[in-house]
């Protein structure tokens, strides 16, 4: 009899409270753009912020209202900005998925460090002490600040301390660019081709081959070899232009350092320690 | 006069025997010197007209000024011929543009150096010119313009001048030295500044380990009835700003405020002695006295160095390093700044050139808190540095606002005792200057 009561009155209970939220639920319902709400659906709902606003939400609404464009969403890539356009039925435009690109390659075995650091582990903290512990002062520091920006899961630290980006998983958000204090991190149009050079140091040639030793020196070999005259040397580092460049793989050869490489075989930290390790085993078999 | 006793605070090995017997010797010439641009908090100098590559100059001839007001100019420190402009490494980590004068070896002044006339008859304008012209800045590490600090608005009154004489820092006696060899002109300095000021008194604050100083300075003061020496108890952070008026005035310089709120106006020893050579010979800052110190020295001494000589220089003349030294700082241990090498030139805030080896310095693994508040025990401004560096770690820098992170200075208190061996006052320091970075967006 007891066990009745008790389910009686809780059931009674809970279809009180249950009308009671259905009625309210009707009479104060937000009123929301029905095509806000569509071209959210599509959107993927990271709220990571690449588009320039708070958040997916308030970027569908701008989208609505036309202060954003159909293509706005970087991580959606070609496939949202199809989807946004068909939803609001305007023409699809092309979209430009970027992808992040670490532009130093002067990992632990190749670059030194300047004194032992002993702080805050941090990019950002190390960097605003002495201008970082590395001997160079443009180079990557390694404490993975770019990593922990990172809501994909696409920037992973690679053994030797340098950030490895997995370029499948990689939206173009630009949240590691952003994190990065010595802005080595660039975003740029995802795909194969070209070639790239792979530093960020604006230090003269002598300085840079004291303190990494794959660095670029600024000694023009590259932009002599180059046939389509797409390097230009700016502020003593070598720069690419992709749209000039046919991947003919002169300046490779040409860098001493080894600092050009071709964009679809970046080495990562860990392979080319693999390498030298395999190098090395073979010096001592031998 | 028996001293109020701050809250917080610690009791580090202080080490001062090292050097604290030691007279101040004048360093020989430096055959080169590097006078960086930027020797104080403000704008940067900008060289004068004429002052170029291949361009001859005399040991005080200006050659550098910048027009905003919170600045100071800068004076050649030896007399010789500039052989480069460009950026040279600096004590505060980045490189800075300097001039670097080689050595004629005679030492040559300019010969427009005169006396700024019967201090007596100075105006308080008058003193201010003088003390600008001489490019004096705070002398304790902060560099702080002096002839600002002697300008306040009118609507606050500066009725007290403490002369800072604590010298907190571990290892460094280079205030003190001052005290005892040059009581007459910190006492001259002083009446020069509370004339300027137009102040009704001034108090020398002098930490009680220091007995001999107190002594030399109660005889220097004892025909002046407007100053009083104050005894001070022997405690780290006692020489910082807040604390020392606190103890001796009993004042409370509120959160944010500076000490001019309070009627106070706070200068280094050293920075007297500037001034009074300032007035009587018309002299440039151009020198200072640098304690060199720690157990990685060969040769401790109190030195007068020019501005601008290369640390690794004054550390030849010191009998170089030993072999087991580890770490380099110029400063004091507590808030003075590792040096990742010596290649760089002593400032006018370098008060202390200490060596640490092997037995001093340690690598150590920060742990998770363990929330004993030894911190919160430690913190002389009361705040809660755990709690302030736990925000800046998750990147919550509006909380660390709301926690007053803006009013820590950086004592090192907190980081000195943590068991758990974390990095508070650097976190501390990362989120002060993300809230000030925000505050000007």
């Amino acid at each position: 009899m007891l066990m009745t009561y008790a389910i009686l009155t809780l059931g009674i209970l809970g279809l009180f409270f249950g009308l009671l939220l259905a009625v309210t639920a009707r009479v104060f319902t937000v009123q929301s753009d029905p095509q806000v709400d569509a071209v959210r659906e599509v959107l993927p709902g990271a709220n990571c912020g690449a588009c320039g606003y708070a958040g997916c939400v308030n970027f569908a609404g701008a989208v609505v209202q036309g202060k954003a464009k159909t293509n706005g969403c970087i991580p959606g890539g070609e496939e949202t900005a199809r989807a946004v356009a068909e939803v609001l039925g305007q023409k699809f435009e092309e979209a430009v998925q970027p992808v992040a690109t670490v532009f130093c390659i002067g990992d632990v075995t190749r670059a030194a460090d300047r004194y032992i650091y002993d702080g805050v582990k941090e990019c950002a903290a190390a960097n605003s002490i002495y201008g970082g512990f590395k001997a160079c002062r443009y180079g990557c520091l390694g404490l993975g600040d770019c990593v922990r920006a990172c809501i994909f899961d696409a920037i992973k630290m690679g053994k030797h301390g340098l950030p490895v980006v997995d370029s499948e998983k990689c939206t173009g958000c630009g949240l590691c660019a952003e994190a990065c204090p010595r802005d080595i991190i660039k975003m740029l149009p995802k795909g194969e081709q070209g070639h790239l050079v792979l530093c960020s140091s604006h230090d003269r040639g002598k300085a840079v081959s004291s303190v990494c030793s794959v660095g670029c020196i600024a000694c023009k070999a590259c932009i002599k070899a180059c046939p389509r005259d797409a390097i230009v040397m700016e502020d003593n580092l070598a720069v690419i232009d992709q749209e000039k460049c046919d991947d003919c793989g002169e300046c490779v050869l040409k860098c001493k350092p080894g600092t050009i490489h071709k964009r679809s075989a970046i080495p990562t930290a860990d392979e080319a320690f693999a390498a030298a390790g395999a190098a090395e085993e073979k010096k001592e078999t031998a | 006069m028996g001293s109020i006793v701050f809250k917080g605070g610690v009791h580090p090995d202080y080490r001062k025997e090292i050097t604290a017997s030691l007279a101040v010797t004048k360093m020989a010439l430096p055959s080169k010197v590097v006078i960086p641009l930027q020797q104080h908090i403000g704008a940067p100098c900008e060289p004068l007209e004429g002052i170029e590559v291949g361009a001859e100059v005399k040991t005080g001839q200006r050659i550098a000024e910048s027009s905003g007001f919170v600045s100071a100019p800068i004076h050649a420190s030896i007399s010789g011929k500039i052989t480069e402009i460009g950026p040279y490494n600096h004590p505060l980590g980045r490189p800075v543009k300097a001039v670097t004068i080689e050595s004629d070896g005679r030492d040559q002044w300019v010969d427009d150096l005169k006396p700024a006339g019967d201090p007596s008859s100075l105006t308080p304008q008058e003193i201010r010119k003088v003390v600008q012209e001489a490019g004096i800045v705070g002398l304790g590490g902060a560099t702080f313009p002096a002839h600002v600090k002697l300008s306040p608005p009118e609507e606050k009154p500066i009725d007290v001048v403490i002369i800072n004489g604590a010298e907190c820092e571990p290892y460094l006696t280079a205030d003190h030295r001052v005290m005892l060899e040059k009581p007459e002109k910190i006492v001259f300095g002083l009446k020069m500044m509370i004339k300027a000021l137009g102040a009704e008194k001034g108090i020398i604050g002098i930490e009680d380990n220091k007995a001999d100083a107190i002594q030399a300075m109660e005889q220097a003061v004892a025909e002046e009835d407007n100053i009083t020496i104050n005894r001070l108890h022997t405690k780290y952070p006692q020489g910082a700003e807040k604390m020392l008026i606190l103890v001796t005035t009993g004042r409370k310089v509120p959160s944010g405020g500076l000490p001019m709120d309070v009627g106070v106006v706070n200068h280094n020893v050293g920075t007297a002695v500037a001034i009074c050579d300032a007035i009587r010979e018309g002299k440039p800052l151009i020198e200072r006295v640098v304690t060199i110190t720690g157990e990685g020295i060969n040769r401790p001494a109190n030195m007068l160095i020019r501005v601008g000589t290369i640390v690794s220089n004054v550390l030849e003349t010191c009998g170089g390093l030993k072999e087991e030294t580890r770490k380099l700082i110029l400063g004091g241990p507590m808030m003075g700044l590792a040096q990742p090498d010596a290649d760089l030139p002593v400032i006018k805030g370098t008060s202390g050139i200490l060596a640490l080896t092997d037995d001093d310095v340690y690598l150590a693994e920060s742990s998770p808190c363990i929330r004993c508040a030894k911190c919160v025990d430690a913190c002389p401004v009361q705040l809660v540095p755990t709690a302030i560096a736990q925000a800046a770690e998750h990147g919550l820098f509006k909380k660390a606002e709301k926690l007053h992170a803006l009013d820590c200075f950086e004592c090192g208190c907190c980081a000195y005792v943590c068991p758990a061996k974390i990095p508070l006052t650097q976190l501390i320091r990362i989120a002060k200057a993300e809230i000030v970075k925000a505050k000007k967006k």
